[in-house]
C-alpha cells in the first residue's frame, strides 16, 4: 500500500521533527534492510543468474550451469508468447472491471454513507477475512457445472445444455476481479474521502450540473487512488496462477502457471528464471511508464 | 431542495425517480451480496453432511464445527500457518518499525533508495519474489521448508509494516513530544512516554496485517515450502478432488476471529477518542 500512502500523504520535504544524528538511522535501518537484501535482492540477482544457466548434456535432472546462454530468454519466450501475453490481458480486463465496481463503491461509502460508513468500510474488507484459495474455491463451486447458476441459467429456453462457466476465460477473469477488489476498492476511498465537500459545491454554484461536477471535479481529484488502486490490482493479477489453475483450462493458462510448472513439474529452473525475470520487467516499465503519464510521480 | 412535483405523477415514473434517486444505495447493495457470495456459500458448506468430497448438498450436520480436525492433516497445517505467521509477523514488525521510525524521524544519506527498497517487494509479482528466493536457495543447496517460508514472509511483510507505521508517525502532533521536552523529559523518556505509545496503535495494526499477509499467503509459500503444508496450500493441494468441509469451519472461523478483532479495534479507537 506504498501507493496508497505515496499518493495520499502528499507533504514532504524536511519536517521539524526531524534529527540528524550521525549513526542512529543507520542502526535502526540497518537489520531490515540487511534483511531485505540478504532475501530480495540478492535472489534477484540469483534468479538472474539462474535463467542463463544450461543443463549440461547426460546430466542430473535439476543439475545447471552456468553457461551464459541469454538465448533462453528467446526460446522461454517464443515457447510461451500466448501466456503471456494472455496474463497481461487478462489482468488488464479484470483492473477495469475492478475499477468499474469499486468506483461507485468507493464514492458511496465516502459521500452517502452518513454514520455507516466504518461499517461499510469494514463490510468491504471483510469477505477478504476468509482465506484467498477458499474465495476462490467457492466461485469454482458456485460457477460449476453443478453449481446454482449454471443449473439455474440452464431452465431458460435459449440457453444451450452444453452451458459452462468453469474452465473459461470468463470464470478465470472474474476470479482475477473478485480477489483483488478491495486492493481497488480502499485507495479508491482513501483518496475520494479526502476531497473537500465544499469544492464540489463551489462547482455546483458555478451552475455545474451534477454530472460535470463528478466529470470535471470529482474524478480529477480522485486520480491518485485510481492510480494506485489499478496498480495494486493489475500487478498480483499479472502475476496469479491461482485463479488460472482452479477456474481455468489448459487455454487460459497465464505465465504464473507455466512459472510454476516449469518449476515444479518440468524441472527446468532456467527457462521459469528467465520467464519469472522478464515478467518483472516488464511490469516495472509498465509501472514506471503509467505513473509518469498520469503525472504522479510522488507515487513512488 | 424544493421540487414542483408535476400533476398527477405516474405510478412508473415514481418509481423511476425512486429508483434513480437510490442508484447508488441499490448498486450498493449489489456489490455487497456479490462480495459476500463466497463468503456465504463457504460458511454454509461447512455444514454439508459431506463425507471426502464437500461439492454438493448432502444434509445439514454439525458434525464438522464439532470436529474441525476430522479431516487428514488440516489441523496440522492450520498450526504450521499459525506458527509461521507468529514468528514471521514478530520478526517483520520489529524490523519494519524500526525502519519507520529512521524514515520518520531522521535525516540520512541513502534516503531515496531505502525508500525505494522498501516499495520494490510490493510492485513485484509475487511469483517472482517467490521464484527468485527459491532460485537462491537451490543454487546455495538449501533444503526449502519451515523457516525458509518465514525468512520469504518477513522479506514481504516488512515493507507493509513500514508503510503502516510510517503513516502513523507522520500524522503525529510534533508538539506533543515537544511539550514532554519542555517538561524536562530527555529524549529516551519522551519516547518511551510519548512517541510509542501514540504509535502504538499503528504497530498493532502493521502485526495484525503482517499476520494476516502471512497466513493467507500462497504463492510464495508454495514456491518455497518444500514439503512443508501450510493452510492455503493445503487447501490448493486438495481442490481437485474437493475440499473437505473441515477447511470451510476453518475459513469461516477465521472470518469471524477476524471480524471480531476489527469491531473491538473501532470500538476501542472511538472510546478513545471520545474520553
Amino acid at each position: 500500500m506504498a501507493f496508497l500512502h505515496g499518493a495520499t500523504a502528499t507533504h514532504s520535504g524536511p519536517k521539524s521533527g526531524l534529527k540528524s544524528r550521525s549513526y542512529t538511522p543507520y542502526l535502526l535501518l540497518a537489520p531490515g534492510l540487511i534483511w531485505l537484501v540478504t532475501f530480495f535482492i540478492i535472489p534477484i540477482f540469483s534468479l538472474a543468474s539462474t535463467s542463463t544457466m544450461v543443463r549440461p548434456e547426460g546430466a542430473q535432472i535439476g543439475t545447471y550451469v552456468q553457461e551464459l546462454r541469454f538465448q533462453n530468454y528467446v526460446d522461454a519466450f517464443v515457447a510461451n508468447q500466448d501466456q503471456y501475453i494472455r496474463s497481461f490481458v487478462y489482468a488488464g480486463i479484470a483492473t477495469i472491471l475492478a475499477l468499474a465496481i469499486a468506483y461507485p463503491l468507493a464514492y458511496m461509502i465516502a459521500f452517502k454513507s452518513g454514520k455507516y460508513r466504518n461499517i461499510l468500510l469494514v463490510l468491504v474488507v471483510a469477505p477478504f477475512f476468509t482465506s484467498f484459495l477458499l474465495r476462490t474455491v467457492a466461485w469454482t463451486q458456485i460457477l460449476g457445472d453443478e453449481g446454482p447458476i449454471v443449473s439455474t441459467l440452464k431452465l431458460l429456453p435459449f440457453v444451450d445444455d452444453t452451458l459452462r462457466l468453469t474452465a473459461t476465460p470468463f470464470a478465470v477473469v472474474s476470479g482475477l476481479t473478485y480477489n483483488f477488489l478491495p486492493f481497488m476498492t480502499l485507495p479508491l476511498y482513501a483518496s475520494l474521502e479526502r476531497i473537500d465537500p465544499r469544492t464540489l459545491e463551489a462547482a455546483g454554484d458555478l451552475y455545474a450540473n451534477g454530472f460535470t461536477t463528478f466529470r470535471k471535479v470529482t474524478v480529477p481529484l480522485s486520480m491518485p487512488g485510481v492510480v494506485a488502486g489499478t496498480l495494486l490490482t493489475f500487478i498480483p493479477a499479472a502475476g496469479d496462477y491461482v485463479n488460472a489453475a482452479l477456474l481455468g483450462n489448459p487455454n487460459t493458462k497465464m505465465i504464473g502457471n507455466v512459472i510454476e510448472s516449469r518449476f515444479f513439474a518440468v524441472v527446468d529452473y532456467p527457462t521459469a528464471a528467465a520467464l519469472s525475470f522478464t515478467l518483472m520487467a516488464t511490469i516495472l516499465i509498465l509501472v514506471t511508464l503509467y505513473i509518469r503519464r498520469s503525472g504522479t510521480d510522488e507515487l513512488v | 431542495m424544493t421540487t414542483i412535483a408535476p400533476p398527477m405523477p405516474s405510478l412508473s415514473h415514481r418509481a423511476s425517480r425512486w429508483f434513480s434517486r437510490n442508484l447508488i444505495r441499490i448498486y450498493a447493495t449489489v456489490a455487497f451480496v456479490y462480495l459476500f457470495i463466497p463468503v456465504a456459500y463457504t460458511f454454509a458448506f461447512s455444514f454439508n453432511d459431506a463425507g471426502k468430497s464437500n461439492l454438493v448438498w448432502q444434509g445439514f450436520t454439525l458434525d464438522n464445527w464439532k470436529n474441525p480436525c476430522g479431516a487428514p492433516q488440516v489441523c496440522q497445517a492450520v498450526v504450521n500457518s499459525i506458527e509461521i505467521g507468529l514468528i514471521s509477523t514478530i520478526i517483520a514488525t520489529i524490523l519494519g518499525t524500526m525502519i519507520a521510525f529512521a524514515i520518520g524521524r531522521h535525516r540520512f544519506r541513502g534516503r531515496s533508495s531505502t525508500n525505494l527498497l522498501i516499495f520494490l517487494p510490493m510492485a513485484t509479482p509475487e511469483v517472482v519474489l517467490g521464484a527468485s528466493l527459491l532460485a537462491m536457495f537451490l543454487n546455495l543447496r538449501i533444503n526449502p521448508g519451515f523457516w525458509t517460508i518465514v525468512i520469504a514472509h518477513v522479506m514481504f511483510c516488512i515493507s507493509f509494516v513500514v508503510v503502516t507505521v510510517k503513516a502513523r508517525i507522520a500524522s503525529l502532533d510534533p508538539r506533543l513530544e515537544q511539550a514532554a521536552m519542555d517538561l524536562y523529559a530527555n529524549e529516551r523518556e519522551t519516547f518511551r512516554h510519548v512517541t510509542l505509545p501514540l504509535v502504538m496503535p499503528g504497530i498493532a495494526g502493521a502485526a495484525l496485517l503482517a499476520f494476516s499477509l502471512s497466513f493467507d499467503d500462497f504463492i510464495i509459500t508454495n514456491f518455497n515450502s518444500g514439503t512443508v503444508s501450510t493452510f492455503p496450500k493445503f487447501v490448493y493441494v486438495s481442490a481437485a478432488r474437493g475440499i473437505p468441509a473441515e477447511a470451510n469451519v476453518i475459513g469461516s472461523s477465521m472470518f469471524f476471529i477476524a471480524l471480531i478483532i476489527v469491531i473491538v479495534g473501532q470500538v476501542v479507537s472511538r472510546q478513545r477518542k471520545k474520553s
